[in-house]
């Protein structure tokens, strides 16, 4: 029984040989399961992200071999980053990546850098927006600035995601920018911070957009500014009275602050480029379906998006930026 | 009653024979997940996702949440049988569940832990049928300080169980506290004893040490003891469930407190795991066969009841939360979460206004889910029982093999599996040296989520104590759960006060 | 016996303390720092070995009863070390492979059960539990040479 099946295998093997052999050259393809690490846990933007691709991909069958999601989030991610880092050359592997690409090795000091990656494409950008609490009287970020500096240092509690993360790197810069001095208490996951908000246990949150929407469609929250350069572009009404694009950024109220974050996928080191393009065009297709562009309005994201050269340049920069950001909050690891 | 229309509303969208077929699927697939250690009902969630987009979102979470079902409910077989913990709620139910199997008595204690579950389940549906707008509130004043308070009375609730030496006690839940700060600090977001090696960065993962701390340790120590497990001449009666469900009503006052612990814990959410430990510590407490709780001589079938109705109660009251506010109260829920959100439907406090097809078809599903997954897992009592005659040699090598299967797939890490090795060790160790197992495990489940809230709470009030007193909700919490810790020493004082009132000396100490 | 695991946990003790005032074990302005706790974890736990330590010394001169038997300790290895070696091979030979051949050993040696039936059973059970992770859950275990040349993985 075992010897046939081996035999019936070695004669299909031989077979796929024969046809696939001529097309062989053609391009590049996973011959087996691929693995999608997301360095965090189970709920949170990066693994909605993660979830979403792979559900798209099966939806519209876009992929011939399974793929599957896989949290890997000990560490601040440390354990998903050296699970791809000890995979160099192996093809059957993506990971996803938010800002703790950068953050945790930098605050911990653990052994990885995104050189030891591939960048495939970036697929988007997170934003950050100001929140408080529906019921405060603040309706600008100046009057919250104001007041945070009025009631005196570490009065506010501003709460956010990990600790010496994004999250955390914003109030950092909010608090030099406005020379003031607020308590940060970090959190699991932005869902967690959105209903610490809404329960008035903290002041005010950096949430992303789509961490907080409910909550504000609920008329629970009220977002004062986003932490970007423009406005957000999506009009369509999200409360009764507002769109995302009626949010000014922050700079508009004196807090010259802006930070975005990263949703790009990578490789392990070691790839082919022809590999990698297999992946980029894989999920330029991801990307041309409704489903993904209506997540993006749904979670207000910034659409820029790049691949290659460009994107490989956009990282080692923001490497730099975040080195800068770290250093200034004092978060590197043995406090170099 | 608004709600009562809602819920037949509900029902009609919910019963068809296609959902139904759907919520079949859905609670045995589960069962096979919580079966299986490593397969989480998370995984079984994620997995089966992508096939539900085919679906409309109603038929889709209705299969997805009967996944979850089945998960809870399965997890009580494999503690029951073989002392392994399918799934990380299910820890308690080992401490009387296994002795039980020992017994003889192993279809009792099954049929037990599935009606437990079931009812606890049914009172956590019937307080989100009615009560969700009020108890989504509630939910909202947990703060840090209040997780605190709550990670307080579960160990105090538990504390006083165990009957051994005090000190190898506090030795086994230290280190159980050692373990769980192993890895990333997430308030400073420093490395903790890490010691510069890539494999501890993650940390210690609960499910690793329990199935090796239990499952590991007991086959060791079943060794020594000749080739064979205990309960093998089970006997196999078909009238196992209607015999237990005979004795079952004596517990009700026990059933009822487990499900109010778990509801609370769920809403909170405090979650599961913590649920089924708190709720098992209170029983033993309060129960007049307390001290024969996890013995090996008398094990008690309440002591299965107890953690199965608040496990069930609490991992099903967490969907409240995740529904009204957006915030998983478990893993499982979190992958949900997700779901809702790919279908466009945004958790939140307007999902009931906007959605009320999909809610009320959902928590349709649940009453419905849950008599789907009784009746599967009750019927197939006898065969699950049947299970310990299976030959030792042969049960052992596939149990210690679905053990590594079971902490390779935690973290895909296979590091993992020698620490399940060394933990399986250290339970067999700590067994023969009278150390208890059951402290270390609470530890590691809520060591570092304690000190996490409790640095939360520290940081909001500048490092102010006072903060754990400075509302009712808090201060009640803290309060309880410091009478809950000096409780034998009180009892001890007012029984002698009493005796020494009626000039009588009193005889019983311990 | 009771005297090594008290001197190992005291060890650990040692080891967490030695960490944690490495990462600070005051109560800093807001709050403890990270290695707060788990200095009086260790202090704890150094303080309830030491005790243990000292109370199985002091018993021992009373009173010396064996921790295990040899026939016991034999039966226990006998289990313990090929499951020691099951956990290593899985890396080279994957986890199917290896648990066929630890169920049959298992099976075989202490079971006493034919060669066919010892073979059989493992092989259709890991089929199975093949069956169930890698097609139905899509969960990948761990694979080896045998996987890869099948073209199973």
């Amino acid at each position: 029984m075992k010897l046939a099946g081996k035999i019936s295998v070695l004669a299909a093997l031989i077979g796929a040989l024969g046809l696939t052999a001529p097309v062989a050259q053609a391009a590049w393809e996973p011959t087996k399961t691929v693995e999608f690490v997301v360095p965090a846990g189970t709920g949170g933007g990066a693994d909605q992200m993660a979830r979403l691709i792979d559900g798209i991909i099966k939806k519209n069958n876009l992929m011939k071999q399974p793929l599957v999601v896989v949290n890997k989030g000990g560490g601040a991610g440390a354990e998903g980053f050296l699970d791809v880092k000890n995979a160099k050359g192996d093809p059957h592997k993506i990971i996803i990546t938010l800002s703790n690409l950068f953050t945790t090795p930098m605050a911990t000091g653990v052994p990885f850098n995104w050189k030891d990656l591939t960048p495939v494409e970036m697929m988007a950008l997170d934003q950050f927006v100001l929140w408080v609490n529906a019921d405060k009287p603040y309706k600008t970020a100046k009057e919250y600035v104001d007041a945070v500096r009025a009631a005196g240092p570490n009065k506010f509690k501003m709460g956010g995601t990990g600790s010496k993360q994004e999250d955390q790197i914003i109030t950092v810069a909010i608090e030099k920018q406005a020379k003031i001095k607020m308590t940060y208490i970090p959190f699991k996951g932005g869902g967690d911070v959105a209903v610490q908000l809404v329960g008035d246990h903290i002041d005010s949150s950096v949430n992303n957009p789509i961490e907080a929407v409910a909550q504000w469609r609920g008329g629970k929250l009220r977002p004062l500014c986003v932490f970007d350069k423009t406005r957000m572009p999506y009009k369509a009404k999200v409360t009764e009275t507002m769109s995302w694009n009626d949010i000014p950024p922050c700079k508009d109220s004196g807090l010259n602050v802006e930070y975005l974050m990263l949703r790009g996928i990578f490789m392990p080191a070691g790839v082919t480029a022809e590999q990698t393009k297999y992946y980029v065009d894989l999920l330029e297709k991801v990307r041309a379906t409704p489903e993904w562009k209506d997540y993006l309005e749904k979670g207000a994201l910034n659409t820029t998006t790049m691949k290659g050269e460009e994107y490989r340049t956009w990282v080692a920069k923001e490497e730099t930026r975040h080195q800068q950001l770290m250093r200034e909050a004092g978060f590197l690891a043995g406090g170099k | 009653m608004d709600e009562i229309n809602s819920l037949m509303h509900g029902f009609a969208v919910a019963l068809t024979p296609f959902n139904l077929m759907l919520m079949m699927i859905g609670v045995v697939l589960g069962v096979i997940i919580g079966v299986l250690p490593g397969l989480g009902g998370a995984n079984g969630v994620a997995i089966l996702l992508p096939l539900t987009f085919s679906m409309s979102p109603t038929s889709g979470i209705i299969m997805l949440s009967c996944i979850y079902w089945g998960a809870l409910f399965g997890g009580a077989i494999t503690s029951i049988l073989f002392n392994i913990p399918g799934e990380p709620w299910s820890v308690a139910t080992t401490f009387d569940g296994f002795p039980l199997a020992q017994k003889g008595r192993a279809g009792a204690a099954l049929t037990a832990a599935f009606t437990s579950s079931f009812f606890g389940a049914l009172v956590a549906v019937l307080l989100i049928t009615f009560l969700s707008p009020m108890v989504a509130r509630f939910a909202l004043k947990f703060g840090g300080p209040e997780f605190f308070a709550v990670y307080l009375l579960t160990f105090c609730a538990f504390i006083g169980m165990s009957k051994g030496n005090p000190m190898k006690t506090l030795a086994a839940m230290m280190l159980g506290f050692a373990f769980a700060a192993v890895g990333m600090d997430g308030v400073s977001g420093t490395l903790r004893m890490t010691f510069g090696t890539e494999v501890l960065i993650k940390g210690f993962d609960f499910l690793i040490a329990v199935i090796g701390l239990f499952g590991i340790g007991e086959i060791l120590q079943t060794l020594e003891e000749g080739l064979e497990f205990k309960g093998i001449q089970a006997k196999i009666d078909k009238r196992v469930v209607l015999d237990t469900w005979k004795e079952l009503p004596k517990y009700w006052v026990t059933s009822l407190r487990s499900a109010a612990v778990g509801c609370f814990m769920g809403i909170v959410p405090g979650g599961a795991t913590p649920a089924s430990f708190m709720s098992y510590g209170i029983a033993q407490r309060m129960s007049k066969n307390g001290s024969k709780f996890g013995s090996d001589d008398d094990p008690q079938i309440e002591g299965v009841v107890a953690p199965e109705t608040a496990a069930h109660a609490a991992g099903t009251s967490a969907l409240l939360p995740m529904m009204t506010l957006g915030v998983p109260g478990s893993p499982t829920a979190a992958v949900l979460l997700g779901a809702l959100l790919i279908w466009g439907l945004q958790p939140g406090p307007l999902l009931f206004v906007e959605q009320k097809d999909f809610v009320w078809g959902l928590i349709a599903s649940m009453y419905l889910g849950n008599i789907a997954g009784l009746i599967v897992v009750l019927t197939c009592v006898p065969f699950f029982a049947a299970i310990l005659r299976i030959p030792f040699s042969i049960i052992a090598p596939v149990v210690l093999v679905i053990c590594a299967i079971g902490a390779y797939t935690v973290h895909n890490s296979l590091f993992d599996v020698y620490m399940m090795v060394l933990f399986g060790v250290i339970g067999y160790v700590f067994k023969k040296l009278d150390y208890p197992l059951a402290p270390l495990v609470l530890a590691i489940v809520l060591g570092d989520r304690a000190e996490e809230s409790f640095r939360q709470a520290m940081l909001a009030s500048q490092g102010d104590m006072r903060i754990l007193f400075s509302n009712g909700l808090v201060g009640g919490l803290t309060s309880v759960a410091l009478l809950l810790l000096f409780w034998p020493l009180l009892a001890l004082g007012l029984k002698k006060l009493r005796g020494g009132g009626k000039g009588k000396p009193a005889t019983s100490g311990a | 016996m009771e005297l090594v695991v008290a001197g190992i946990i005291f060890a650990v003790g040692a080891l967490v303390i030695y960490d944690s005032i490495r990462l600070g074990n005051r109560w800093g302005d807001d709050g403890p720092q990270a290695g707060y706790f788990p200095f009086y974890v260790g202090s704890l736990l150094c303080i309830s070995s030491l005790y243990t330590f000292i109370r199985s010394v002091m018993n021992r001169l009373l009173a010396e009863e064996s921790f295990v038997t040899r026939g016991q300790l034999k039966l226990v290895l006998f289990v313990l070390l090929p499951t020691i070696v099951y956990v290593a091979v899985i890396e080279q030979t994957g986890i199917y492979v290896a648990s066929i051949v630890f169920i049959a050993w298992f099976m075989r040696v202490l079971g006493k059960y034919s060669w066919l039936k010892s073979v059989l059973i493992p092989v259709v059970l890991m089929v199975a539990f093949f069956a169930t992770f890698e097609f139905w859950f899509k969960v990948p275990l761990p694979k080896g040479p045998l996987e890869a040349w099948l073209h199973l993985n």
